[in-house]
């Protein structure tokens, strides 16, 4: 029914999808897995009329299809159910579900068949939910299942799901994977996309493996089965050797000369909602943690809890000895503690500022002149001064910094934490969108921050990454740290990815 | 291949000067504006001054030898008596006689003319202003008459009606400071024109009621008048704390404070004439009258000859430009407009900064409201209604974004004056208020768009070359 052939992708200095070609027919469930940022994401949003491929054909029904935007692919019977809810949180479920779908009469709400149609609906998900309750009082999981339902309504010939049990209880995602299922048999496809590889393997008739943007391995278990109605057992181990791939590879700078010194940065019992459960661990002077996990693991939350610009329920953190308050970012940059944010351009930099401004802002207080004024020599000298070390590519001071590449901005932003001089620093996602030559540069500052006796927290989701920068390595699932491994230098990527994706956690929670 | 040279070298000059006229676009305007009032209001000009008094002495004695007799005529007003003056002091250094002098109307001139002729004496010249020697006693009476030469010149482009078109739009301009530093931190700021009259009229009761009263001494004149201004920034401050601590809109925390304000300065002024009448009588809205004769001085008074409220505006404006450029809050200022999260995971004190950002404001609308009240030599309550809506349009055609983060004092400074060229040149034209309004929405209108449709611009320029 849909085709795929050869569709590429790119965006500034990454290639995120390479001549992928995928096909998808009328009754079958397509599973899709791959490590994060596999390109996995992409494709759907390509799918989906939500981005244009720079190459490749995508063809529906036989003919060339190109989707001029999400309405576009919906109108055509392609239904997502996004990681990101879609709902709008004032209106009511019955609202939601046929919010645009054009049920209406002359103009006119038809009411009464709304309330049916909608309670049939989430009766077939097996969900206990009231159609007139709003939306903003469900919970997290109930208001995946309205947006499920939401999908379903439309009678989709194409349905692709993005994770859809992340925020479900175990029994809802057993009723959720029954009508994928159920829609299959009467005659839709379904692209179903998860980490969680025994739902793919209870749904899915083939399965597709990405990485790096490539299609590296496609498993139709009809045929290996020998055509029965029964589908042959997935290897599970298997399929995660194959997506982490390739052995890691040197391609990231050597451990500079120093010791690792005593305990820095101590982090006890931190804990917030369902996001972040009891985080305990201590990072060393001259140390590099590794945060390894998938997104929603609640690593970012870590983080940003340290960095006080989230506030934990419950534990403690302890710099040096000393018991911090983790009031606000402020309080934390005056202690020492600095974050290089996962999203860049939104939580890091003020894109309509530039260069130099946004260099300076966290450090004013050190160009500080008769108490107010901002010494522009200084701050001028010193941003040079950064700008060279770290090879930071400008037109000018002054140019702003929405105009520079992902590489050069996050140089910015080190750049700021560098001047600071900070005892912590904490790395969200430091490489994300960035080419691979700032990245290199990148590792060499993190390695160089070690180096100078900083406790260096690094989140990442590219597994090579992690385990190659990092001294030691956590491993969080679910809000929790569910493994160490002491040497990621040796460890195995795939027993990593395991843990990571909550599989075999009741065996043992170490995974070194 | 020297053609492609060439032509991207014209290519780029267009883009520079595409990219200055973008950047100061504003400047731009602003001239275009003053030239086309200048080109509607190329007027004869027949102006009634010292200079011209000057000139008309010249003139007759130019034309007859001393001694000669001459009778000097203009209107009883002030203007023609400076002009008078000039006349005849010219004429007595050269040593010509008065014959006699009218400050009057054509009657006068009539009577004096035979009072003159009655008394013997002959008469070679008259001099007078243009508008004198159109009266019929004068063109009659059979003597050379003299006048300044009219000449023609914008009335626009006139040293007094400049002065007069700042100074009247000062008080626009000063809320405009403050209303900038609320627009960059992506706020609103509605209640200004309120915060406006509750410090003139605080001011004239704490001036009539503790300070004195026509006997107040300038200390404590200058007590209420701070009085005023400190209960602006006050006020200031609550939508402030409303909009940081309880996090409402800024558009709806100083909409409740618009109506606060205007009503308490409504109650006070009220209760001011209700004391000042005594007993139980019915108190009126009227504005609130200051006795001392040196309120007026801030509001009416000049250094230099130019009128106080420029003066206080241009110093403000010179602060507030060091304010943005050059100190740490300026910076906070920028970031917490350009990006609050970046701005929080930065270290800026963004509580704090949008605290002063508002109560700034409240301030700026104070000092505003300091000096129209001495402007009125009294407090009015009823002042500065729908002053809110023009100075937000002053820092909108000022380049201010509304979605904050970008926008420059001076810009504000350009887009306070451009409004008030344009009523200035809207009035002189003689267009009615009504449709004025129609003009200066579409202003506004044009103004947004320009600010929505730049990035575009740019984003399509970039992508051409």
């Amino acid at each position: 029914m849909l085709e795929l052939q050869r569709i590429s992708k790119g965006y500034p200095g990454v290639d995120a999808l390479r001549a992928v070609s995928l096909a998808v027919g009328a009754g079958e469930v397509l599973g899709l897995v791959g490590e994060n940022g596999a390109g996995k994401s992409t494709l759907i949003r390509i799918v989906s009329g939500a981005e244009r491929p720079d190459g490749g054909r995508i063809e529906l029904d036989g003919r060339a299809a190109a989707f001029a935007s999400p309405a576009d692919a919906r109108q055509r019977g392609i239904a997502v159910i996004h990681q990101e809810l879609s709902l709008v949180p004032q209106l009511s479920v019955r609202e939601n579900l046929f919010l645009g779908a054009g049920w209406s009469r002359r103009g006119i709400v038809r009411r009464r068949w709304e309330e049916r149609e909608a309670r049939r609906l989430l009766r077939l998900l097996e969900m206990d939910i009231d159609p007139g309750a709003r939306c903003s009082e469900l919970s997290l999981g109930a208001r995946q299942a309205v947006e499920i339902a939401k999908a379903l309504a439309l009678e989709p010939r194409l349905l692709i799901l993005d994770e859809p049990t992340a925020a479900l209880s175990p029994r809802e995602a057993r009723a959720l994977l029954r009508q994928v299922r159920e829609l299959a048999r009467r005659g839709a496809a379904a692209i179903y996309i998860s980490h969680r590889l025994e739902e793919i393997e209870a749904v899915a008739d083939r399965v597709a493996v990405l990485r790096d943007g490539e299609l590296v391995r496609s498993i139709d278990r009809r045929e290996s089965a020998g055509g029965d109605d029964g589908l042959a057992p997935l290897d599970r181990d298997r399929l995660i050797e194959t997506m982490v791939g390739r052995a890691l590879s040197a391609e990231f700078p050597p451990r500079l000369p120093g010791a690792i010194g005593e305990t820095r940065l101590e982090v006890r019992g931190l804990s917030a909602g369902r996001r972040v459960r009891d985080v305990s661990f201590d990072i060393r002077r001259g140390e590099v943690l590794g945060l390894a996990g998938l997104v929603g693991a609640g690593r970012t939350d870590v983080a940003r809890m340290i960095f006080g610009a989230a506030a934990p329920d419950r534990g403690e953190v302890r710099l040096d000895g000393r018991r911090l308050e983790l009031r606000s970012p402020r309080q934390a940059i005056r202690n020492g503690i600095c974050l290089l944010p996962e999203d860049r351009r939104g939580d890091g930099l003020v894109l309509s500022r530039s260069a130099r401004d946004n260099f300076a802002l966290p450090n004013l207080d050190r160009f500080r002149r008769w108490r107010a004024l901002v010494d522009r020599r200084r701050e001028g000298r010193a941003f040079s001064r950064w700008r060279e070390q770290l090879d930071i590519r400008l037109a000018r001071p002054g140019q702003r910094v929405a105009t520079l590449s992902g590489g050069n901005q996050q140089k910015v932003v080190i750049a700021r934490w560098l001047e600071r001089g900070a005892k912590v620093v904490l790395c969200d996602e430091p490489t994300r969108g960035i080419d691979v030559g700032a990245r290199y540069e990148i590792y060499e500052w993190i390695r160089r921050m070690a180096a100078e006796g900083k406790a260096v927290l690094l989140i990442s989701s590219e597994l090579e990454e992690v385990l190659g920068m990092s001294d030691r390595v956590l491993v969080m699932h679910d809000g929790r740290v569910r493994g160490e491994i002491p040497e990621p230098a040796n460890a195995d990527p795939a027993g990593v990815l395991r843990t990571a994706a909550g599989i075999g956690l009741s065996e043992a929670p170490s995974v070194a | 291949m020297p053609e492609g040279v060439a032509e991207s070298a014209a290519g780029r000059w267009r883009r520079r000067s595409l990219d200055l006229l973008g950047r100061n676009l504003s400047v731009v305007v602003l001239a275009l504006l003053c030239l086309i009032s200048s080109a509607a209001t190329w007027r004869e000009q027949n102006p009634i001054t010292s200079r011209s008094g000057a000139a008309v002495a010249r003139q007759v004695l130019e034309a007859c030898q001393a001694p000669c007799s001459v009778l000097v005529v203009a209107r009883d007003t002030e203007g023609d008596r400076v002009f008078v003056q000039a006349i005849e002091q010219g004429l007595d250094a050269a040593g010509a006689r008065i014959a006699g002098r009218v400050f009057g109307q054509p009657r006068d001139v009539r009577l004096e003319l035979e009072r003159v002729a009655g008394a013997g004496g002959s008469l070679d010249a008259i001099a007078t202003h243009r508008i004198a020697s159109e009266w019929g006693p004068v063109r009659t009476a059979g003597t050379p008459v003299f006048a300044p030469r009219s000449y023609h010149w914008p009335t626009f482009l006139t040293a007094r009606n400049l002065l007069n078109v700042v100074n009247q739009n000062a008080d626009i301009a000063i809320i405009a400071l403050g209303m900038t530093l609320v627009i960059l931190t992506a706020g609103i700021d509605l209640s200004v024109g309120s915060l406006l009259a509750l410090a003139g009229v605080i001011a004239a009761v704490a001036a009539q009621e503790w300070f004195g009263g026509a006997a107040a001494s300038p200390a404590g004149l200058l007590a209420a008048m701070l009085l005023g201004v400190a209960a602006a920034a006050l006020g200031g401050l609550l939508s402030g704390t409303m909009v940081t601590a309880f996090r409402v809109p800024p558009f709806v925390a100083t909409l409740g404070l618009m109506m606060l304000a205007r009503g308490l300065a409504l109650i006070l002024a009220v209760g001011h004439q209700r004391r000042l009448v005594g007993g139980g009588a019915e108190g009126t809205p009227e504005a609130v009258r200051v006795d001392a004769a040196a309120f007026a001085w801030l509001g009416n008074g000049a250094v230099l000859g130019v009128p106080n409220p420029i003066v206080l505006m241009l110093v403000l404006f010179v602060a507030a430009h060091l304010l943005m450029t050059r100190t740490m809050f300026g910076r906070y200022v920028y970031a917490v407009g350009g990006n609050v999260e970046a701005a929080r995971l930065s270290g800026a004190p963004v509580t704090a900064v949008l605290l002063a950002v508002y109560c700034l404001c409240g301030a700026f609308a104070g000092l505003a409201g300091i000096v129209d009240a001495s402007r009125f030599e009294g407090g009015r309550p009823n002042a500065g209604e729908l002053y809110e809506l023009q100075v937000i349009a002053a820092v909108v055609v000022g380049g201010a974004s509304l979605a904050g983060g970008r926008g420059r004092i001076a810009g504000t400074l350009i887009g306070a004056m451009i409004i008030a060229v344009i009523q200035n040149g809207l009035n002189i034209a003689g267009v009615a208020s009504y449709e004025q309004k129609v003009v200066f929405g579409a202003l506004i209108l044009a103004a947004v768009l320009l600010d929505r449709l730049q990035p575009r611009l740019r984003r399509s320029r970039r992508k051409s070359l």
